[in-house]
């Protein structure tokens, strides 16, 4: 029997944690009620989910956790409108709604065997940091090649899951490098902004793909830098944000083109975007 | 065949005890499709009604769900109670329409039950117009004023009786209490075939308008087109194939319910981003989604135009936009390089 798909999951607020120095962004650890619901809850990185803050509504978000993180699912979640003030004002303990998993994911079977370049910008970075600890896993790092991370934010205060990045810093099996845009006290990793970094660093594009999410003028500036250093449209991947309401491909607002973002996305190549008219 | 309008009554006011009957009424707005008890509530000589069928598979306002919030704690719940529904009277390109909706509310990989359960229990009972407005223009799209596609049992009204066409299995159970058939007269089945073969008088031509638009995103047509639209949305909720909805909250202290409501591409905040950004954010972009939408997208999608020449959006339009203009329009456009 299929679920009714309007029908939200009930999850409890675990763990609600401001993430960043300016507050706008909290990281909201939700945790299954019973092993149905996690059974039923299959996911993959870059994939999303409808959060329900009842009382004031549902909107959409990337899920931060990867699949191989099991009993919980994590959402990193600015401050922006009703839904996501309500889930930050929330205490812990809350139960919450959870629609999904919605939307297609990063082709992580056609990465096999391929080099993988990891770009984020902001708090952009949730559903990235479910790809990159996917591959990370011991289970799966085999099936990857080198795996590059450049993420930056505009000061350190504002980078997403400190301590994660930390613990990367030190493991040999993925090569972090993160930036601020301006000199800080107490900085002494890269300073500039992610295009220009990119160029640095960047590994060779030969078998290699490129995960590009984050603020549309730091894509704007990255990908004509991923082009010079030859990375062919197919292999550069986005994911796109858009309004959304059904999640489900039905109520007609997150369309570009024939696509739906809600269904057909948001995860896109390049060579897919080219193809739809520029409307996002 | 045929059956007396009499028999026809007869038989309809026998459904009343197994079906909800839904059938087109006068009202102070003009027709309208409503429950009726008896055949002699419905109005027979009619255009069509002032707005589509559709809400009975999609209401206007609907409940999804529903919650109790008692502390950290919330229960959800969700029923759907749906009666066996006939509508009768539906006209052809509603019944079209219907079927373009369907491809909407079941897709690749979801199948929508709220839709669905009052589609599956539903019979149409289509009705051949034998009079047709000036603003209908069904004939455009490979239609006709009495085809019987979408319908489960089709009939087409000679005055004192009914031809009848049974043509689905659930048209087949309504149609068993129809009795004393008889075969047409000649003279009957000459007016059946002339009432077949009647065209709309006005017509677009749209064999070439989806390939056009395929190269017209970015054509300066779209500049002017919208000028004088006041976007009111009454060209979406008054067509038969629009589905866009929004689903929104009504909380009343610690309970609340989830609804879904109609809502439209031409709406300016339909497509605003919590950031503040608006991918869709002026006339022209929402009247080339509109037009696309119906005219290249869902062609692409699903095999088949999502207008069905009904003519409700121009009848309704306050500023009188012609929807067979704008599609007369594009396919004159000067093409640009895009």
């Amino acid at each position: 029997m299929q679920l009714n798909p309007y029908i939200p999951i009930t999850m409890k607020l675990v763990k609600n944690l401001v993430e960043t120095e300016d507050k706008l962004i909290n990281t909201f650890t939700l945790e299954f009620l019973n092993k149905q619901d996690e059974e039923n809850f299959k996911y993959m990185p870059g994939q999303f989910a409808e959060l329900s803050a009842y009382g004031h509504g549902e909107a959409p978000f990337g899920i931060a956790t990867s699949p191989t993180e099991p009993g919980i699912l994590k959402f990193s979640v600015a401050k922006v409108g009703c839904v996501s003030n309500a889930l930050h004002l929330m205490e812990e303990g809350t139960m919450v709604g959870v629609r999904g998993p919605m939307g297609n994911y990063y082709p992580i079977e056609e990465f096999k065997g391929k080099n993988i370049v990891i770009i984020g910008g902001g708090f952009a970075f949730t559903t990235l940091r479910s790809l990159a600890k996917y591959m990370l896993d011991p289970k799966h790092r085999g099936d990857y090649g080198d795996i590059t991370v450049i993420y930056g934010a505009r000061n350190p205060g504002l980078l997403l899951y400190k301590e994660e990045l930390a613990e990367w810093e030190n493991n040999p099996n993925i090569n972090l490098v993160t930036t601020i845009d301006r000199p800080a006290e107490g900085w002494n990793k890269h300073v500039g902004f992610i295009p220009s970094i990119t160029e640095q660093i960047a590994p060779s594009s030969v078998n290699t793909y490129a995960v590009v999410c984050g603020p549309p003028a730091m894509i704007k500036f990255t990908l004509p830098v991923l082009e010079k250093l030859n990375f062919p449209p197919e292999r550069i991947y986005t994911s796109l944000e858009m309004r959304m309401k059904c999640g489900l491909g039905i109520c007609g607002r997150c369309n570009i083109g024939t696509e739906y973002v809600c269904k057909d996305g948001p995860v896109f190549s390049m060579a897919q975007l080219k193809e739809l008219p520029n409307e996002y | 065949m045929k059956i007396s309008k009499e028999k026809f009554g007869q038989a309809f006011d026998a459904l009343v005890a197994e079906y909800q009957i839904i059938a087109p009424v006068s009202d102070a707005n003009g027709i309208a499709f409503k429950g009726v008890k008896s055949f002699s509530e419905v109005k027979q000589d009619y255009l069509n009604s002032k707005l589509p069928p559709k809400a009975f598979f999609f209401p206007q306002h609907e409940k999804l769900m529903s919650y109790k919030k008692e502390g950290k704690d919330v229960t959800v719940k969700s029923e759907l109670k749906v009666e066996n529904t006939v509508l009768f009277g539906i006209r052809p390109c509603d019944a079209k329409g219907m079927q373009l909706l369907d491809m909407v509310f079941k897709n690749d990989q979801y199948t929508d039950p709220y839709y669905f359960e009052r589609r599956d229990k539903s019979v149409i009972i289509g009705v051949a117009c034998n009079k047709i407005a000036p603003t209908c223009f069904c004939s455009s799209f490979g239609l006709s004023p009495a085809g019987s596609e979408g319908s489960d049992i089709f009939l087409i009204d000679l005055g004192d009786s009914y031809d009848v066409e049974v043509i689905t299995e659930k048209g087949k159970a309504v149609a068993a209490r129809f009795e004393a058939l008889s075969e047409l007269s000649a003279d009957e089945q000459a007016l059946v075939d002339k009432i077949k073969d009647a065209e709309t008088s006005s017509k677009v031509d749209v064999s070439t308008t989806t390939s056009k638009l395929d190269k017209m995103f970015n054509n300066p047509y779209w500049d002017t087109l919208q000028e004088k639209c006041i976007g009111c949305n009454v060209c979406s909720f008054s067509c038969p194939t629009c589905h866009c909805f929004d689903i929104s909250e009504e909380v009343r202290k610690n309970e609340g319910t989830r609804v879904r409501t109609w809502d439209a591409c031409m709406a300016p905040l339909f497509t605003l981003h919590g950031s503040g950004h608006n991918p869709r954010d002026n006339k022209k972009t929402r009247w080339r989604q509109r037009m696309m939408h119906k005219f290249n997208y869902f062609v692409h999608n699903n095999g088949s135009m999502s207008c069905v020449g009904c003519g409700r959006c121009i009848k309704g339009c306050p500023v009188n936009m012609d929807i067979r203009q704008v599609i007369d329009g594009a396919n004159k456009a000067e093409l640009v390089v895009e």
